[in-house]
């Protein structure tokens, strides 16, 4: 007991004595403004939820996720040994649900390592270079913004071929635009001040003004974006696979199981429903904690 | 030797029909170890000079050399370990996200300085700053704490001359005279000169030895500060000035 409670102390110091403890500290502070925040709280741990059934996905599912039973098909929910029911093959709806979430978690994560980074980089050279650095690369970005992002993607897919990758390479050459904006814009008003003036006169270059200086400015308000945007991009993969682009029928990805599921939707709402339902309480618990890190990350709000 | 020579600055900003001539035709200079202010009123073109020297600021004519080195269009590394500026205003001169220790660090890495630990610890103890706002971040500091930090910062790379533009007139009476009072220390101690820009003259008279007033982008006059203690003030502008604070 008196071990946390020094612990605490030494983490809520007003006067840290090294660089190790300042840095602590500070997560800490930060830990605990978004703990005060119940729905990003919800948020997270219906994340973390995601990530242990994805990991444990062996051992959580009941059945094989592909195993066909045309004599078990269409199974309503709460069926005996099928709690979700079973789809048009007769396979477990919830199996494929607990192996579905690691394509999800995939695309997610694939996707939030290209696109913010493309953004990130577009952005602050764009903005702190300008001249016609800034012309050109805007001028790129505004034509990537012109397309409807759905149509962009299904091009480039019906380019590489169809499939899970693909999908995930066509979402994020179509999300890298927005976050090219935003660091841009937060460059921009990030060069003129003081502090970069103060850095300059230590005589240092642009390029580790960019990365030590713009960059954690910039990082903050882009991981609120993406966290923001994930809901949109699980869409966007969900769509591909509805549309038949994304992952192919026998991957348990949640959007093509709507698709499958669509054909029975009067009949037997469950087939759809339930990837439809796991869809959306991720979306929604990205939102959450999108809006929870807002709060703890954006400097702008301040201490 | 003079430390800084200014000879027929011109500065501008935009071009065409859109330039704005900051300064014109500025001609002074400052001996080494001299402490040289310079007043006007807001946008008479004083801070655009330090920026002008400093490379911060857009296009100039004219010739500025420093410590006998004629400057040219780009700055030279030895350059910044010649020259430092303290900012106006020490809520924005600080990143919100580096610790006082970063700044420090990161500022003597750049120039080339190996026992960081040892000098940042000295750095802070100079400026009147104890250990424990080492690690900080500046949103734990008030504005004067910060100014102090930012004035470490300046004197990190061991500069001969420092540009001070109104470095304390962002922050309350009080602390004012702190800040002063340490700047006139360490100009004693470390036989800095100091080019200070204000538009307060009680603070260039306990500062300076001499000054210049500047109105809209020129020098008017030079004065000493027994002049100025004097209001013998020749042209009609300074004397001006010099009514008004009274």
């Amino acid at each position: 007991m008196s071990d946390t409670q020094s612990l605490r102390a030494w983490l809520l110091t007003e006067t840290p004595t090294s660089r190790r403890h300042a840095k602590l500290s500070a997560l800490y502070h930060g830990w605990l403004s978004f703990r005060s925040n119940t729905m990003a709280m919800i948020g997270l741990l219906i994340l973390v939820a995601l990530v242990l059934i994805a990991v444990l996905a062996p051992w959580l599912s009941p059945h094989d996720p592909f195993e066909q039973n045309l004599g078990q098909r269409l199974l309503p929910l709460g069926s005996e040994g099928h709690v979700f029911g079973t789809d048009s093959l007769g396979r477990d709806i919830l199996s494929r649900l607990i192996y579905g979430s690691r394509i999800t978690l995939y695309i997610v994560a694939l996707v939030a390592l290209i696109a913010p980074v493309v953004g990130l980089l577009v952005g602050t050279v764009s903005g702190y270079v300008g001249g016609w650095v800034d012309t050109v690369l805007m001028r790129i970005t505004d034509i990537f913004l012109a397309f409807p992002r759905l149509v962009l993607a299904l091009a480039f897919v019906a380019a590489l071929g169809a499939g899970i990758e693909n999908a995930v390479i066509a979402i994020s050459l179509t999300a890298w635009p927005p976050y090219a904006r935003i660091a841009r814009a937060e460059t921009l008003t990030i060069r003129s001040s003081d502090y970069i003036a103060a850095i300059k006169l230590q005589g240092a270059s642009a390029l580790r003004i960019i990365t030590k200086h713009i960059w954690p400015l910039c990082i903050s308000s882009l991981i609120v974006r993406v966290t923001l945007d994930m809901a949109g991009i699980i869409l966007a993969a969900a769509g591909l696979g509805f549309l038949g682009l994304g992952a192919q029928p026998p991957s348990p990805e949640w959007g093509a199981m709507i698709s499958e599921g669509r054909r029975f939707i009067l009949d037997h709402w469950w087939v759809a429903t339930m990837p439809g339902l796991a869809i959306f309480t991720v979306s929604l618990a990205f939102n959450l904690l999108g809006d929870g890190l807002r709060d703890v990350l954006d400097p702008k709000a301040g201490d | 030797m003079n430390m800084l020579e200014i000879k027929d600055l011109n500065v501008w900003f935009g071009h065409s029909h859109n330039r704005v001539n900051a300064v014109k035709g500025a001609t002074f200079s400052v001996a080494e170890g001299e402490s040289f202010g310079l007043v006007g009123e807001s946008g008479s073109g004083k801070s655009t000079i330090l920026r002008a020297i400093t490379g911060l600021a857009g296009q100039w004519s004219g010739e500025i050399s420093v410590n006998g080195m004629q400057l040219g269009k780009k700055r030279e590394k030895s350059f910044y370990k010649t020259v430092q500026m303290v900012f106006q205003d020490p809520y924005a001169s600080l990143h919100p996200r580096h610790s006082v220790d970063q700044v420090l660090g990161e500022t003597l890495s750049l120039h080339g300085f190996r026992d960081l630990d040892a000098r940042v610890v000295k750095l802070l103890d100079d400026v009147g700053l104890g250990q424990k706002f080492r690690f900080r971040y500046p949103h734990q500091l008030s504005g004067g704490q910060r100014q102090r930090v930012a004035i470490a910062r300046a004197l990190a790379p061991e500069p001969k001359l420092l540009l001070l533009d109104e470095p304390t007139s962002a922050l309350d009476v009080s602390v004012q005279a702190e800040i002063l009072n340490l700047l006139v220390d360490l100009r004693k101690d470390r036989g800095l000169t100091y080019v200070m820009v204000s538009h307060d003259l009680s603070v260039v008279g306990h500062m300076c030895d001499r000054l210049a007033v500047m109105k809209s982008g020129e020098i008017v006059e030079i004065l000493n500060v027994a002049e100025l203690r004097q209001l013998k003030a020749q042209h009609p502008y300074s004397q001006e000035l010099l009514q008004a604070s009274l």
